[in-house]
């Protein structure tokens, strides 16, 4: 009777991505309590803005804070910092040829993966620091809860559809590396884990928010909030997980061409 | 050790040097990564004039002196983080049946010369702030040894944080807490944080005399915490004391693994 | 040249006390050609890296070439060679000259020597051909034998090795082979190796260590070691009908203890 033995196979492969990943508990809690550390000293940093500014984006001091931890815990689920997935290691030794070969499409293979470890790193990475900041700074309550979870799995399949497109362009790119770094900057800057996106200045916020990365922090924290309408921030968000898995599957279709058929 | 150090560190370079595109990108990139964080001030600056008392050319003067201490030290010995790496990989039982010092092969390990991408931002970033802030030269003195303390002090914490991972091998991130979360620390003025905060930053984990104490000297600005202003200049007496403590713990570390063979 | 009295050494492992290697005593000789067998697991490679000063013993005492591994690490580094068949000690992304030419650095060896030497194992390890050739590019049997040549470089007295043979195919095995029968014949440098393939042990050693749950099982040549089980001609029959029976009781040992001809009757 092992859990899960009666699963199809894409919610398995979920329940295995979690289960790969819960192994490594210890180091997923390690990632919890630097992403809370990070949360405290950027929390100052936002509260410092906020004396000076108060009402600064819409945002209220309290608001800012929360936007801060829930930021944060969105690192760990929608893999902000890297890439997360194994699929530069396989197209790097080959091993790729194998995934494109099975009667199952790679990109839903590895989404199905990629929402079991988000599920786990939910659990163990956004948790914590969310308590951590209700504890030490206070934080406001979620104004939609089952939008905000909707807004988080949401911005979990934009995070993967972006992540895939970059870890799949290494068939293409030698310095796959470069790639990595690039992602994390784009990533990093324009996702609202830095500052709220909504204090960004001029038409350059407004560019801002309507890029993919907006979809992955900013948009779940708002939507926590209530600083935006659940129905737009949504509607936003699943426009773009439907436009990166789109482009995701018409480059595994050139992947596969390029790796099966022309042998790497 | 410096010699092991010099010899490794010069054999990496060579490797690099074989991919002239690839390391030209991730320099380039490395630069942006630095630009990041000057995106982030020049936001906070264009909806506030001051942050916790300290106008924008103030602040970049004590992130471009933390950050410049702190991308030296990562470019330099950074690597020391990635010991639970070689610890899991049995890449350290080969450095243990070396004739050398474990830490300088280490901390050599991939050397990684790109990485003066963000020295090269970093500096900049200075050298732009103190074109803007006119500080005299009898307190100006003052800023080239904040940087080298600075680089003590960081790399002092890498090599604490990777004697941490002696013990934790399997959570090896909780090192970052302490390495970039001091990096990302000092990066602005410690008067945003808590007063114990900046407390136990002078008297525990000396990481407020990396740009903080010193900054509040160059700067010629009172100390919120009331101390008098010479203690900034105590900042390479800190950096010493931390490198002792961090060299002790390092080679608990060693002796742990040699003694409990994990 | 290795005195090992009653070495022990004892590993905690959630809670719990394993013995990975009790009251181990052999001695080997300075020229002495020595294998070490025994089944996955047997505490081998702990004996290895107590050996070479890697890992401190929880009981006992060893020393090699004199020295005490445990206390003497950086001393005795410059007077052993140590190749890990499992990893290796060159640099990945250097050239294998580079890396060889890294060690003579690190192990201070003058130059003039280094060059009559790295002449010397070039041809006997026939390195000329892949000298200049980036680490990472070499097959297992070119990386084995740059490893082989690292760590002969200074000139060791004694040679360890952790299963040198392990994924090499018949030719390199072959190659690797007669090297360190002719390093050990005409360098006189003792030689200790660890190994799963029996090959190694008939083509190469005199004597036979046969490590079994951490303690000795058997000292002794290889005749010994065949007639320790009547019936069995092949060595290789003779190991697996001995790793058998150990595994069926792990508590009481089934091979004699002593060296000697005694069939395991325990």
């Amino acid at each position: 009777m092992t859990s899960g033995a009666a699963l199809p196979l894409y919610p398995r492969l979920a329940w295995y991505g979690f289960r790969r990943h819960a192994a490594y508990w210890p180091a997923a809690l390690a990632g919890a309590f630097t992403n809370t550390v990070f949360g405290v000293l950027r929390a100052y940093v936002l509260i410092a803005l906020w004396q000076a500014r108060p009402g600064l984006g819409g945002y209220s001091v309290a608001d800012a804070v929360t936007f801060c931890f829930l930021t944060q815990a969105c690192i760990g689920p929608m893999q902000l910092f890297g890439i997360g997935l194994d699929l530069p290691q396989r197209i790097r030794s080959g091993d790729v040829a194998l995934d494109l070969v099975r009667p199952a499409p790679l990109q839903l293979w590895c989404l199905s993966e990629d929402l079991g470890r988000a599920a786990f790193l939910f659990l163990a990475r956004s948790v914590p620091p969310a308590l951590a900041g209700a504890a030490l700074f206070g934080i406001v309550a979620p104004r939609a809860p089952a939008a905000f979870l909707a807004s988080v799995t949401l911005g979990v399949v934009v995070s993967f559809g972006w992540r895939y497109l970059v870890a799949l362009a290494s068939c293409w790119v030698m310095d796959d590396r470069g790639l990595a770094t690039l992602s994390l900057v784009l990533t990093t800057f324009f996702s609202g884990l830095m500052l709220p996106l909504t204090i960004f200045p001029g038409w350059f916020g407004s560019l801002t928010r309507a890029l993919p990365w907006a979809a992955m922090a900013q948009a779940p924290s708002d939507v926590y909030l209530g600083t935006a309408e659940p129905v737009r921030a949504l509607a936003f968000q699943a426009l773009w997980a439907t436009v990166l898995l789109a482009l995701g599957a018409l480059l595994t279709r050139a992947a596969r061409r390029k790796v099966v058929i022309q042998g790497g | 050790m410096i010699r092991t150090y010099a010899l490794l560190v010069w054999a990496w370079t060579r490797a690099a040097a074989q991919y002239r595109v690839s390391f030209a990108l991730m320099a380039a990139g490395a630069f942006v990564i630095g630009g990041l964080d000057i995106a982030v001030i020049w936001v906070i600056f264009a909806n506030t004039d001051s942050l916790a008392g300290f106008g924008p050319a103030e602040v970049m003067f004590l992130y471009g002196t933390s950050e410049l201490a702190f991308a030296t030290s990562d470019m330099l010995f950074g690597n020391v983080d990635r010991i639970s790496q070689h610890i899991k990989a049995g890449t350290l039982d080969v450095m243990l049946v070396r004739p050398v010092a474990t830490w300088a092969q280490v901390a050599a390990d991939r050397f990684g010369p790109h990485r003066i991408g963000r020295v090269v931002m970093a500096a900049a970033v200075l050298g732009v702030a103190l074109a803007r802030l006119d500080i005299p030269l009898g307190r100006a003195w003052m800023v080239p040894v904040m940087v080298v303390s600075g680089i003590v002090i960081f790399t002092s914490m890498f090599t604490l944080g990777g004697a941490l991972q002696f013990l934790l091998t399997d959570a090896p991130e909780v090192a970052n807490a302490f390495t970039y979360g001091g990096a990302m620390l000092n990066q602005y003025p410690l008067s945003v944080y808590d007063p114990r905060i900046v407390q136990g930053l002078t008297y525990v984990l000396p990481l407020a005399f990396v740009n903080w104490r010193p900054g509040l000297y160059v700067l010629d600005r009172p100390d919120p915490l009331g101390l008098p202003s010479w203690t900034g200049l105590l900042s390479p007496a800190a950096a010493l004391a931390l490198a002792a403590v961090a060299a002790l713990a390092w080679r608990a570390g060693i002796r742990r693994y040699r003694s409990t063979g994990s | 040249m290795i005195d090992a009295a009653e070495l022990g050494r004892v590993f905690r492992v959630r809670r719990q006390v394993v013995h990975a290697v009790r009251d181990l005593s052999f001695h080997v000789a300075p020229g002495e050609f020595v294998a070490c067998l025994g089944p996955n697991g047997a505490g081998k490679s702990t004996t290895i890296k107590m050996l070479t000063g890697i890992l401190a013993p929880t009981s006992g005492r060893i020393r090699v070439d004199g020295l005490d591994p445990a206390r003497r690490r950086t001393a005795l580094a410059r007077r052993i060679g140590v190749v890990f068949g499992q990893r290796t000690t060159l640099w990945w992304d250097l050239p294998l000259r580079d890396s060889l030419e890294l060690n003579r650095l690190l192990y201070k060896v003058d130059r003039k020597v280094f060059r009559d030497r790295l002449d010397e194992l070039c041809v006997l390890l026939d390195l000329g051909a892949f000298l200049t050739t980036p680490v990472r590019q070499l097959s297992l049997g070119q990386r084995m034998r740059g490893d082989i040549a690292a760590a002969l470089l200074h000139d060791p007295a004694v040679l360890v090795l952790d299963e040198p043979t392990i994924g090499l195919d018949v030719v390199s095995k072959a190659e690797v082979r007669d090297f360190l029968r002719r390093r050990n014949a005409e360098h006189g440098t003792t030689v200790l190796l660890t190994t799963h393939d029996l090959g190694d042990v008939e083509r190469l050693c005199r004597r036979v260590l046969l490590i079994d749950h951490g303690s000795l099982a058997f000292d002794g040549t290889l005749d010994d070691l065949r007639a320790l089980v009547p019936g069995r001609t092949s060595i290789e029959e003779v190991v697996t009908d001995l790793y058998l029976s150990s595994r069926g009781s792990p508590r009481t040992p089934p091979l004699p203890p002593v060296p000697g001809g005694t069939s395991g009757t325990a």
